[in-house]
């Protein structure tokens, strides 16, 4: 196969048909080149939003209180249901149930130190609460189960509490009125996956105590330990079933008690995703056939138009076998380059694009410690991919040369030559 | 050298047959310089083709140089062709986008000669039919007459035993038809059989033997010693008509 008088005799040709070479070079570096560009903004756009996703747990799970909307055992509907510190005992030992954090609500927020005052939100909470909702601590520390214990005033601010209360003054120690009460703080954080920080969290025990909740709570928030949507779904049910028998109501009523399960959200999108990802194969097939298309019809012509030269290689001695080679090479040759060239550009922008990206990222991140705000991300696609689509189009562009080549190379020399 | 018993040749394009050749029989020795003529559509291009192998037959036998033609695979046509036969045809059939010289040398590369030597043997066969200076040039640059030395230099380069010349002068004037005659005739006198096709009767007069078809048969065979006599019997017709 490899002989370099062959390969002269292609190049020459080549270099002597340079709009022909063009021609079908273009067609390969151009399906090529928007195939990247299509995946790797689909990738793009699958990293970025489930980057942002993955800074929350997963597999978080909100229950709240409600009112009963069905009839049970002789009860009638319209049954007030109220959580108790007893209901955050059994759902912390119950099997499949990770970390647990009840809430009691404190209605108006009035932050206040020194002169500096806002309205936030303070949240009471159990410490497990800080790996349900990936609560990063940028200062001091979380609540921690003494605080709970001891139904101490501890209060962690949000960043954007700090910095509108503080504006960088040190806060740790520093008593912080909470509807008038004075907290002491005793950590700052932010909140994971979000870009604005205005929670403040105290001890539930604290927060009951304090504003006169006696036992009371409002709502949970859980990890499960589930990595399926079934399983998920099957401790979901657990929880449901248990709280129903506890408080006596239908299992099935959503009124009684709402609950949210973070999986089943992050599952629908990822098959938004895989809908997206779908379409974007089935675009990216479609460019690919077009450029097979255009390979094909470029090669038939070339051959049409190569059919007198054919015809005088094989009246001075060109067997038809070497006419076939001939063709074919040269169509391998540039196919193969001009896919090359189309990956390298096609990689080379969505290297380019990412690198903008990072920056954003970066920028984003810096003022937000991190959580850089993005939807596009990584925008790469897999080398195996590309160059299989690269050789899928050598492959297309050798069989779409092949066919006339052999009719061609197949012709009697006479008939070659007549054609003018 | 050359041997036809009885061919026949029909083309047959969609349901129409046309009978082209009706049974040629024809000896051509080692060394002959042959024309054959013949009005328009009487066979003698097809005549042509079917000696140099660039075209088959129907019916009957071909024997070059002892060995039958016939229903042969395209491979080994083409290994014959290239070691046998040289052409020249009257459109020149050169490459465009090669020069005189990788014209001339192309046979050889699928004789398997690498390049530099090839166009080393091109240029010596260049400067045989004086066109050494134009090697460098492409066919577009050339004249008719140019044209068709660089074709004749081409038929020369594979050392063929047999020349086929398809009206080699038809497409030039008579200065450069006699030019190109002359330089056939040297080959000729080097020993190769030239063999061409022709409608001119100035052209046919120059060679030794003139083979006449009409209708697809052969009508006359005129030897070198009657070509006084063609060439009187030309004269005649010229006055009639």
């Amino acid at each position: 196969m490899f002989d370099i008088d062959k390969w002269q005799e292609i190049f020459a040709t080549i270099k002597k048909n340079k709009m022909r070479t063009f021609l079908t070079g273009f067609s390969v570096a151009w399906g090529i080149f928007m195939l990247m560009i299509l995946l790797g903004s689909g990738n793009g756009l699958s990293n970025g939003v489930s980057e942002n996703f993955m800074r929350d747990a997963v597999n978080a799970m909100w229950l709240w209180s409600g009112r009963t909307s069905i009839p049970y055992q002789g009860l009638k509907e319209g049954r007030d249901i109220r959580f108790t510190n007893a209901d955050y005992d059994v759902l912390k030992d119950l099997e499949g149930i990770e970390y647990t954090s009840g809430r009691y609500y404190i209605r108006e927020n009035k932050f206040s130190y020194g002169n500096e005052y806002g309205e936030y939100t303070a949240i009471t909470c159990h410490p497990d609460l800080q790996d349900v909702e990936n609560i990063e601590i940028v200062d001091g520390r979380f609540i921690n189960q003494v605080d709970i214990n001891q139904t101490r005033k501890s209060v962690v601010l949000g960043k954007d509490i700090y910095d509108a209360l503080f504006k960088d003054k040190n806060a740790i120690g520093e008593y912080v009125r909470v509807n008038n009460i004075p907290f002491k703080v005793v950590g700052i954080c932010r909140e994971g996956g979000g870009t604005r920080h205005r929670n403040a969290y105290i001890p539930v025990s604290t927060g009951q105590k304090v504003f006169n909740g006696s036992n009371r709570l409002h709502n949970f928030a859980l990890t499960i330990n589930a990595t399926t949507l079934e399983e998920s779904q099957a401790i979901e049910q657990r929880v449901r079933e248990t709280m129903a028998r506890k408080h006596r109501f239908d299992a099935s009523d959503e009124s009684a008690m709402g609950s949210y399960n973070k999986l089943e959200d992050v599952i629908q999108t990822m098959k938004i995703f895989q809908a997206i990802k779908i379409f974007i194969w089935i675009i990216g097939t479609g460019t690919l056939i077009a450029g097979v298309v255009g390979v094909s019809n470029i090669m038939l012509i070339v051959v049409k138009e190569r059919t007198k030269e054919i015809g005088i290689r094989k009246a001075i001695g060109a067997s038809p076998s070497s006419v076939i080679g001939l063709v074919l090479l040269e169509s391998i040759l540039i196919t193969t380059v001009a896919g090359y060239i189309g990956l390298v550009m096609g990689t080379g922008l969505m290297e380019l694009i990412n690198l903008v990206v990072e920056k954003q990222y970066e920028v984003s991140a810096a003022t937000n410690g991190g959580n850089g705000e993005t939807i596009f991300r990584n925008p790469t696609v897999d080398l195996g991919v590309a160059m299989t689509a690269t050789l899928l189009l050598v492959v297309a562009g050798t069989i779409a040369g092949y066919i006339p080549a052999k009719r061609a190379a197949r012709i009697k020399p006479i008939e070659a030559l007549r054609d003018e | 050298m050359i041997s036809l018993k009885n061919v026949h040749k029909s083309y047959v394009t969609g349901s129409n047959s046309l009978h082209v050749l009706k049974g040629i029989d024809l000896e051509i020795e080692t060394g002959e310089f042959v024309s054959i003529m013949g009005s328009s559509g009487s066979g003698k291009s097809t005549l042509l083709n079917i000696l140099g192998i660039l075209d088959n037959y129907d019916e009957g036998a071909y024997y070059l140089n002892g060995s039958l033609v016939k229903d042969m695979s395209e491979k080994k046509a083409a290994k014959l062709r290239n070691e046998m036969v040289g052409f020249v045809f009257q459109s020149f059939n050169l490459i465009s986008f090669k020069n005189a010289m990788e014209n001339v040398a192309l046979p050889l590369y699928y004789q398997g000669v690498n390049r530099k030597k090839r166009n080393k043997i091109a240029l010596e066969y260049l400067d045989k039919v004086g066109l050494l200076d134009w090697a460098d040039h492409l066919p577009n640059e050339m004249s008719g007459g140019q044209k068709q030395r660089v074709a004749i230099a081409r038929s020369l380069i594979s050392q063929p035993k047999i020349i086929f010349a398809d009206e080699p002068t038809g497409a030039l004037d008579t200065t450069t038809s006699y030019e190109v005659m002359e330089i056939l005739k040297e080959i000729n006198a080097g020993g190769i059989t030239v063999i061409l096709v022709t409608h001119e009767h100035d052209i046919a007069a120059m060679t030794q033997k003139i083979v006449r078809l009409k209708d697809g048969r052969i009508d006359q065979i005129i030897k070198n010693g009657d070509l006084k006599h063609f060439q009187h019997q030309y004269a005649k017709e010229l006055e009639t008509a």
